[in-house]
């Protein structure tokens, strides 16, 4: 009680101060807003299941984001990673279809289609890597041409169909989650408890989503090699100033492609999850814009594209008020077409709240 | 005595150009070099060849009496030859201690196998370091974006004197400075040259160069010509070597 008083006093006497926290963390409180009024508008919002509903379809845009985090830190740009994630979905997803039809194992098939592919996608982020290192190509066009060419082979390989026919257990794994509960009679893990059809399915109370449990372990590793590795520290440095970096004696080059490696790689994990989540190898639309939703959820999370600046969780929260607007504003029944409208509000927002607060960041 | 470092007759060309002609210079431990010279009188390439940016085409470089090559920055970093330039290479967006470490960072375990950044570690002695040079600065954990010009220019020496520095390479140390600022920049220059460090400071500000510098090498055209002892020489003969107008005098 007595420390509630004090805080509260604290925070009349200096307003500032509560401005600041405001403005520094105001994705987070506007997320918190929006699920409040969510809650109250839309149908069946507020609900455990469509929770974890967001957090599931969220984790190809937060494995996109984060790679994008890297990139935007070190003041580059990967404009590659929608279509990378293209590719790697069809290629791993071929890959298994091809070995399914000939009687492999479907736990060696999924195996070295996505082990394939996250090659394949590393490779790309090599090239890349070098282009915009050795022949001082801008990252923009580097990647931009990269994106291309992902694109392209993705089409050719599909055919411009998604790709059918794979090994059994893809979407049981993708979506499936850790802990089943039927109510006063069963709970199991990873697996439905066994003899549950038709109505009584209904009533199977779902907890934690594999996708959760993947995508938070990944998540946590960027997380600490950002802050609190010399690799992260670097990271930094090369955004903050290209020129301290080489004189510190910091082997830019080499920091930079791995970067392009790294962001490349998660785009192709992102896409090997598709295949997980939809158990079809999906080409990326043109029209989809992967690659500018990242950015859009990286920017929101406080990073700046001039570099030097960003953070994982600023991202993952990027990411998450863009699904909740769209998941929100479904439920609630409004037409889907207004969360390009509202998405690019708040980006003009978090550009002109960076701009206005230059010190809290 | 033996000097801390000697040059002799270095030359560097650019193409056609001859931007350096045969310079020999040398320094003492604890001594105070000013180098002077117009702009384009090759002082720039000269420090660019004894810090490693640029390779000599010509003459050799002793440190300590033993002639070294140096072909890299990395190589001068190593053996004690640290430069500040004048935009002062730091990265902005971190904060004191991380800048001091920057590209050398300490690293702890935790759990045994992950090697992650020793923060304490690199506040404490960025602290001591600061505290042996008497620079105040409120906190370390400040982003260097918040400090002022002279408050930077301290954290850039305290770098070089923290990773033994035992040569400082200035390139106008006090260009973008208050009035304030620059004097203590210039206390600092004399702490480090009573610590023993050489120190080789270019600037176009003669009297910043006369308050600190026991010598005076001057420049022209990419040939030395002249060096004198500050107390021997005084501003107007420095002057005019620096424009060549003593035959002019003549």
């Amino acid at each position: 009680m007595n420390t509630n008083k004090n805080l509260a006093l604290n925070v009349t006497q200096n307003p500032s101060k509560l401005f600041s926290l405001l403005a520094k963390n105001w994705a987070l409180f506007f997320l918190l807003i929006l699920i409040l009024i969510f809650s109250f508008t839309g149908k069946r919002f507020f609900q455990l299941a469509n929770f974890q509903n967001i957090i599931h379809l969220s984790t190809t845009s937060l494995l996109l984001a984060a790679a994008e985090t890297f990139v935007i830190i070190t003041g580059g740009i990967d404009l590659s990673v929608g279509f990378m994630m293209g590719l790697s979905s069809v290629l791993s997803a071929t890959i298994m279809q091809k070995m399914h039809a000939v009687n492999f194992l479907p736990a060696l098939s999924i195996s070295i289609g996505s082990i394939i592919a996250l090659i394949v996608c590393i490779i790309a982020g090599l090239i890349s890597g070098i282009m915009i290192t050795k022949y001082r190509v801008p990252s923009f066009i580097a990647t931009l041409g990269m994106g291309g060419i992902a694109s392209g082979i993705a089409l050719i390989m599909s055919e411009g169909f998604p790709v059918t026919f794979l090994p059994p257990y893809l979407t049981d794994i993708g979506n499936g989650y850790l802990i089943y509960i039927f109510p006063g009679k069963a709970i199991s893990f990873f697996n439905k408890p066994e003899g549950i059809t038709g109505k009584e399915l209904k009533e199977l109370i779902r907890i934690i989503p594999n996708s959760f449990i993947f995508i938070v372990i990944v998540l946590f590793i960027l997380w600490h090699i950002l802050k609190n590795t010399k690799f992260g520290q670097h990271t930094y440095a090369i955004g903050g100033s290209m020129v301290a970096a080489v004189r510190a004696g910091i082997n830019t080059n080499r920091h930079l492609i791995i970067i392009y490696v790294l962001s490349s790689f998660l785009a192709g994990l992102a896409g090997v999850f598709n295949v997980f989540q939809t158990g079809i190898g999906n080409y990326t639309q043109f029209s989809s814009m992967y690659e500018l939703l990242a950015i859009a959820s990286v920017v929101i999370g406080g990073a700046s594209l001039f570099g030097g600046k960003g953070r994982i969780i600023g991202s993952v929260i990027g990411v998450i008020l863009i699904s909740v607007i769209e998941n929100g504003l479904q439920l609630s029944g409004v037409d889907p077409f207004y969360r390009f409208i509202a998405v690019g509000l708040i980006l003009i927002a978090a550009i002109i709240i960076d701009q206005s607060f230059p010190d809290l960041f | 005595m033996e000097y801390l470092l000697e040059v002799k007759n270095l030359t560097k060309r650019f193409g056609g150009l001859v931007a350096v002609n045969k310079v020999s210079m040398e320094i003492k431990e604890g001594e105070v070099v000013g180098l002077l010279g117009d702009n384009g009188a090759g002082k720039s390439t000269l420090i660019k060849m004894i810090s490693g940016v640029h390779r000599p085409d010509e003459g050799q470089i002793f440190f300590k009496g033993k002639e070294v090559k140096i072909d890299s920055t990395r190589k001068a970093l190593s053996i004690g030859i640290e430069t500040l330039y004048q935009d002062l290479s730091l990265a902005e967006n971190l904060n004191v201690y991380s800048n001091i470490f920057l590209g050398r960072e300490k690293l702890k375990k935790i759990l045994k196998f992950i090697n992650v950044l020793d923060h304490d570690y690199m506040h404490k002695e960025s602290k001591k370091v600061l505290d042996r040079l008497e620079i105040e600065i409120p906190s370390l954990r400040n982003r260097i974006r918040v400090l002022s010009g002279g408050q930077r220019q301290a954290v850039a020496i305290s770098r070089s004197i923290y990773w033994d520095a035992k040569l400082l390479i200035m390139d106008e140390p006090t260009a973008a400075l208050g009035v304030a600022e620059q004097k203590k920049v210039l206390e600092l220059v004399l702490k480090l040259k009573s610590q023993g460090i050489g120190i080789i400071i270019i600037s176009h500000q003669l009297y910043d160069v006369f308050s600190v510098a026991d010598r005076l090498v001057i420049m022209r055209r990419g040939e030395k010509v002249g060096e004198r002892n500050i107390k021997e020489t005084n501003p107007d003969e420095v002057v005019s070597l620096i424009v060549g107008a003593e035959k002019v005098k003549q």
